[in-house]
């Protein structure tokens, strides 16, 4: 009935007769979460699992294909009016039906973190996007797996425990979380519960500002010694702040086993102060504006001269700000790589410019 | 007839222009809820008017239903293309970051395609405002609505063309962008035109589609009442948009501008062209949200991407600038103002006959001009 229904109106004559609005711009008037081609969801439960995030589960519609564990989604909400774009990693396993969980912990000057943790409330409608993100893990899962992480950094790897819960994974599986204190950690008891029933996995806690837990102070190769000596053999996946991304990096490059880490930031790289030796000048070609470059990313460059590009996360991952750059060269701030000047599409929030570029803009 | 425009000094008019530089900073910080509310719930009433239109016609063999369906289906097409379309192509909500509110991606329900629209309307008309040579909304093309465009007499047909392009006016709209008159004049050929009047083509043909065949045969014995009912409301609106269209610009008072006196325009003179090209109408807040908010023109000329509903409580204060500033702010209620501009559309079918000079003097006054404050309150 549901799947005639949508065949209906999904339509060529429903469309043409809709023209030139389409059909979901009437279907979204009777219920904001109805739409033939948009993924949408509706928040159906809020929970706080600690003082500083609040837990969303959200019941997506039909348009939405689902993730696989580890991958992020572009969540829309509209706040005073506006519409702003974030993404955050489902907490939930990739096998839990018509479901997405995520934690949204409330940054001091986040919009919409902290609009999500003032206001969400059951009914609310969100937009969203089909996953995307290469930290997944691979369809034969590991054997031997490490998953690590930090803060609000816990979300995906969360989603891959339950996934290999799920699954009945029996290979060996140590989660390392890493937060300031032990009110701070979500899904404590869920943890707790897991590493009971599951004889394979392992659970260790670290607090970086009080003892208590197994382990205290931010990640080392002491801790790892202490807590994953198989760390030399495993896939890792880390996620969390910058500084536990570094070292991270750092000790897996020395210990030259680089291939075995898998790495997801979820704080924006550190954008590019204004430099002083900012050179150039950057020409947005469709809106005929050339200003000189101030060593900011192109994406607030196009801002300052009164543009208004797309943009989603501001920090590399969601390519919502995706551009052509017809000419010049430009520097990544999250590789920090220098692309060549040929055309081609660049991520405008994470690159600066080198010298004269010109955008498709 | 026309206002005597006081002489401003240059640097009058560039203090006038930062005042209205202020006011668009104060509303444009204060877009909000209250705003994407507005025309949220306008667009719900028009897509609830499209509904109900559209099914009363099934019961059109019955004449209240008819009327009813009628009513309700022109009220949805004027709110579609003018509180709706019209304004959010200006980029008016852009601001919300709604791709179905975004100016860049809107299309209307009229002939016209959107993208073509863009550009004769926000770029060409907008930029270029009763510039008489580049404003081709002086006319569309067809018509002699200033005395400054040579005679001819083909223009011994201009109310009759008038009439022609109120009744047919969505398909005016539509062929405004190819510039036709160029093409006719050797200008322009129809060969580099040909992606132009192919989007046109499609737009009308989904528009025909709808409105005469797929909604008539579906209302099945019904059909001759829908097909009736569907081009009644069509008439309606164009009848409507042309009123209040050429209420904006043509009125007794407004002026035109030669490509010289605006060639090195400072933002202050372009401030100051658009309020003396422009006329407002006064009327009640329906009559304001039927016709776009375009009642207000003048704040609309000025403001052109402000949403259009803050133009009532924005024009208390242009109107107060104005007076202080001693410019003309022309408005009236509508049967003066399109009274004038009928008058007009007969007088210019006629050669000479020039009443006025065509533009009243120079608008700036040169730099070393004394200076001169002309203190009489504004014509209302």
């Amino acid at each position: 009935m549901r799947r005639f229904g949508r065949r209906i109106l999904g339509s060529p004559l429903l469309e043409a007769l809709a023209a030139p609005h389409g059909v979901d711009r009437y279907l979204e008037l009777i219920r904001p979460s109805w739409s033939l081609h948009e993924a949408r969801a509706e928040v159906i439960e809020v929970r706080r699992q600690t003082a500083d995030s609040v837990t969303l589960t959200l019941r997506p519609n039909e348009n939405w294909k689902g993730f696989r564990t580890g991958q992020f989604v572009r969540l829309t909400v509209e706040i005073g009016g506006v519409r702003h774009t974030r993404c955050y990693s489902p907490a939930c396993s990739e096998h839990a039906p018509d479901r997405i969980e995520i934690t949204v912990k409330a940054h001091p000057e986040g919009r919409v973190s902290g609009f999500l943790n003032r206001a969400a409330s059951p009914g609310m409608v969100v937009g969203l996007s089909a996953a995307d993100g290469d930290f997944v893990l691979p369809a034969e899962r590991p054997t031997r797996l490490l998953l690590i992480s930090g803060g609000s950094g816990i979300t995906p790897v969360m989603s891959m425990l339950r996934t290999l819960c799920d699954e009945g994974h029996a290979g060996a599986v140590t989660f390392v979380h890493y937060a300031q204190t032990r009110d701070r950690v979500p899904y404590r008891r869920e943890l707790s519960e897991v590493a009971r029933r599951h004889p394979n996995v392992r659970i260790v806690l670290a607090y970086t500002r009080e003892p208590g837990a197994t382990l205290t102070g931010h990640l080392s190769r002491e801790h790892l010694r202490a807590v994953a000596p198989e760390a030399s053999r495993a896939p890792a996946y880390v996620c969390g702040p910058p500084g536990l991304i570094e070292s991270a990096r750092r000790i897996w490059a020395e210990d030259g086993i680089e291939q075995l880490l898998h790495i997801e930031s979820f704080l924006p790289p550190s954008l590019a102060l204004p430099s002083d030796r900012a050179e150039g000048s950057v020409s947005f070609a469709r809106a005929r504006e050339l200003v000189p470059n101030s060593g900011r990313s192109l994406l607030e460059q196009a801002e300052q001269a009164g543009l208004s590009p797309q943009f989603g996360c501001r920090m590399g991952i969601c390519h919502t700000c995706t551009c052509r750059k017809t000419a010049g060269s430009v520097r990544n701030l999250v590789s920090g790589e220098v692309s060549g000047a040929e055309e081609e599409d660049i991520q405008i929030c994470v690159s600066v410019p080198v010298g004269d570029v010109e955008l498709d803009l | 007839m026309s206002t005597p425009v006081p002489e401003l000094t240059r640097q009058q008019i560039e203090s006038f222009g930062e005042e209205l530089d202020a006011i668009r900073r104060r509303v444009v910080a204060d877009l909000g809820e209250r705003d994407s509310g507005y025309i949220r719930k306008v667009i719900r009433a028009q897509r609830g008017l499209e509904v109900a239109g559209r099914g009363l016609m099934f019961a059109g063999f019955l004449p209240p239903a008819w009327l009813a369906g009628v009513t309700a289906l022109s009220l949805s097409k004027i709110l579609d293309n003018m509180e709706i379309g019209h304004n959010v192509m200006h980029g008016q909500y852009d601001w919300m970051n709604d791709p179905d509110l975004s100016g860049k991606g809107f299309e209307w329900d009229t002939a016209c395609p959107a993208d073509q629209w863009r550009h004769s309307h926000n770029y060409m008309h907008h930029t270029h405002t009763n510039i008489v040579g580049k404003d081709r909304d002086i006319g569309y093309g067809i018509l002699r609505m200033s005395e400054d465009q040579p005679w001819h007499p083909y223009y011994l047909g201009n109310p009759l063309y008038a009439a022609l392009l109120a009744t047919f006016f969505q398909y005016g709209v539509a062929f405004h962008d190819l510039e036709l008159e160029r093409v006719s004049t050797g200008k322009a050929s129809l060969g580099e035109k040909r992606d132009m009047i192919r989007a046109i083509w499609d737009k009308v043909r989904r528009q025909t589609l709808k409105d005469y065949i797929l909604f008539p045969v579906l209302t099945g014995p019904s059909a001759p009442f829908t097909l009736a009912g569907n081009a009644t409301a069509n008439l309606t609106r164009n009848l409507w948009a042309f009123t209040i269209i050429f209420c904006g610009h043509f009125p007794d008072g407004t002026q035109e501008f030669t490509e010289e006196e605006t060639a090195e325009e400072t933002r202050g003179q372009w401030y100051h062209r658009q309020l003396l090209g422009s006329a407002n109408l006064t009327g009640g807040k329906l009559f304001h949200v039927l016709s776009g908010n375009l009642s207000f023109q003048i704040e609309h000329h000025l403001f052109p991407d402000i949403p259009a509903h803050r133009y009532a409580e924005i024009s208390v204060e242009v109107r107060e600038a104005c007076e202080r500033y001693g410019i003309p702010y022309n408005t009236g209620p509508l049967h003066r103002q399109f009274g004038s501009v009928v008058r007009k559309i007969v007088r210019l079918a006629l050669p000479g006959r020039r009443d006025k000079p065509a533009h009243d003097g120079p608008r700036a006054a040169p730099e070393p001009a004394p200076e001169r404050r002309n203190l009489t309150p504004a014509r209302v």
